[in-house]
């Protein structure tokens, strides 16, 4: 049987780097490619680089060397192929003040020169729930409004590749929700989305694939489960019968911990060890005879893992 | 082409101009009305004709000219600084368009807007003295190279300011006095002869001069040395607009 090749990236960023004219690097030979239909989210504190390599796939701001095609198309030598599929939803609100929300919207689709598409631009504005707002300017709607209709401007040319810059970044709950909501129906419509968030469960509960940039540098890219798997520390907490004053002796080779009321122990160790060492615990608790109420175990939250890894960066 | 793109920015731009329309015709033909008050009524009286045409006829093509500069710069200045200052330039930068599509739409519509003024002007003077177009076509020629020449250069203005200050300073503190001293109100033949050699290096003498020949017939310099001259500034600013999208000057870091 004849195997198909696979699927180019609709996103191929090669060997990018960045050097802004102060003289700062903000990106360091970045490698990255993105499958199409997948929704990747780059995590990283604030100022490691991410709305700069955005910038850079989007035409907003030149590369200083390396390479990047957006569905085989080179951003600067077909600058309209590329750029044609990306929509951006930028991290600052950033809008016009005295149009309406539809002037602007379709003012959007214009500029990416598709033909007006009235149906399609109503299909935006209910989806984001700003239908009823249609003819209200700008400048009259809340921030979280403001931020739907930087969403709408960027679905209105039908993007292949959806950039959301920090979308939930100061957004109340609900509008974050319901924007995790746009994310899933785009998604089912194939739509490719790349997110950057300071919300790692945001990461956690949306991504396929996490990148982890930290100064400049992209430290990690990695299957969300594969990298929950990876670094994925557990914590197994138990319950003591009786409360302990203090540590026993005799535990040192053990990664424990005791509470302070002293009614519980709680024990780290990593899931993808030889030996979580967990046996000879369980044994050597028999054998000082310290009895247990209760177990039970927490796996560590990206937010956790992301955490660690930067400080073992630092 | 993307002529959606350009089509898009043109229809912006004008929506903008037609927020504040009563403003944008009412001060010009306000300050037109004055500027005939002053200087063709109460000064004109005292003048002799010029050059076979009576004073106040003769300042028409000049006022016109002086607020087809301001505005063709200002409008399109502000045109281009604006989504700078807001940041909604990410997306001009962000789309399918080419810096030529880019330019055709700001540049268009800031010569549009200056043009329709130009007439709302003509027709404003029209009201005050017996007007009489000799070559209405090179009037039009020439109404339309100066806006989009000023456009231009205006939109160079408005991608090098980086506050209002520097926005306004060009307009006020270069424009203007260029254009009072390139003959809006007199010919340079009337100024002693080291005077006329010094305002040839002043650009706006060669468009009123040209100006003022489609619609009387008469010059201070020759047609043809003014047609080369506003197409010589008009290359150059498409050089520098060239230089600008090329390299992102003050647009892209
Ligand atoms: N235009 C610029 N000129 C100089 N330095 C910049 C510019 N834009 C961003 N930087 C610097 O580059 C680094 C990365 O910024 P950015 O990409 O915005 O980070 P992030 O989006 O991850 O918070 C920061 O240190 C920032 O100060
Ligand atoms: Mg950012």
């Amino acid at each position: 049987m004849p195997v198909s090749p696979p699927a180019p990236p609709i996103l191929s960023v090669a060997n990018v780097s960045k050097t802004y004219e102060g003289g700062f690097q903000a990106l360091k030979a970045i490698d990255l490619e993105i499958a199409r239909g997948e929704i990747f989210a780059l995590l990283g504190p604030n100022g490691a680089g991410k709305t700069t390599l955005i910038s850079i796939i989007c035409g907003i701001v030149n590369l200083s060397s390396g390479k990047v095609t957006v569905d085989g198309h080179d951003i600067g030598r077909d600058f309209r192929l590329a750029r044609s599929k990306i929509g951006l939803v930028p991290q600052e609100l950033t809008t016009d003040a005295f149009e309406s929300v539809w002037d602007t919207v379709s003012f959007s689709r214009g500029l990416f020169g598709k033909k007006k598409d009235p149906a399609h631009v109503e299909k935006v504005l209910r989806d984001l729930s700003l239908w009823e707002k249609r003819d209200n300017k700008i400048m009259t709607l809340s921030g979280g409004m403001k931020r739907r209709v930087l969403i709408a401007k960027a679905l209105s040319h039908e993007p292949e590749l959806l950039f959301l810059d920090e979308p939930t970044a100061g957004v109340d709950v609900a509008l974050r929700r319901e924007m995790w909501e746009v994310v899933r129906k785009l998604r089912e419509a194939g739509v490719t989305i790349i997110l950057t968030t300071h919300y790692i469960e945001e990461a956690e509960m949306m991504a396929d694939r996490i990148g982890v940039i930290s100064r400049g540098e992209l430290i990690l890219v990695e299957e969300k489960a594969e990298l929950m798997r990876k670094l994925g520390h557990k914590e197994l907490t138990l319950q003591l019968m009786e409360p302990l004053e203090r540590m026993p002796a005799g535990f040192t080779e053990f990664d424990l911990a005791l509470s302070p009321d002293g009614r519980s122990l709680t024990y780290s160790y990593d899931t993808n060890a030889e030996r979580t060492g967990i046996a000879s615990l369980m044994r050597r608790l028999a054998e000082e005879g310290i009895r247990l109420r209760d177990l039970s175990t927490k796996q560590s939250t990206l937010e956790e893992i992301f955490v660690n890894l930067v400080e073992e960066r630092v | 082409m993307n002529y959606t793109a350009v089509a898009a920015i043109y229809r912006f731009e004008m929506a903008r101009t037609f927020r504040t329309i009563m403003q944008s015709i009412i001060s010009p033909v306000i300050s037109t009305s004055l500027y005939f008050v002053v200087f063709g009524a109460a000064i004109g009286s005292r003048i002799q004709e010029v050059d076979g045409v009576s004073y106040g006829a003769f300042i028409v093509p000049g006022l016109i000219m002086l607020s087809l500069l301001q505005q063709s710069l200002t409008n399109a200045a502000f045109g281009i600084y604006f989504p700078k200052f807001t940041g909604t330039i990410y997306e001009i930068l962000s789309a399918p368009i080419s810096p030529i599509e880019i330019v055709l739409g700001y540049v268009g519509a800031a010569a549009t807007k200056s043009i329709a003024l130009g007439l709302i002007i003509l027709v404003t003077a029209s009201l005050f003295v017996d007007l009489h177009i000799e070559h209405p076509v090179w009037m039009l020629l020439f109404l339309v190279l100066t806006a989009v020449t000023f456009a231009m250069f205006g939109f160079i203005i408005g991608i090098w300011a980086d506050g209002f200050e520097k926005l306004q300073i060009v307009p006020l503190l270069i424009v203007t006095p260029l254009a009072f001293l390139g003959g809006s109100f007199y010919s340079i033949k009337m100024l002693p002869p080291f005077w006329q050699e010094v305002s040839l290096v002043n650009p706006v003498v060669y468009l009123i001069s040209g100006f003022r020949w489609a619609f009387y017939g008469s010059s201070d310099v020759s047609i043809a040395v003014s047609l080369g001259m506003t197409l010589v500034f008009l290359a150059a600013t498409l050089a520098a607009v060239t230089y600008i999208f090329r390299t992102g000057w003050r647009l892209k870091s």
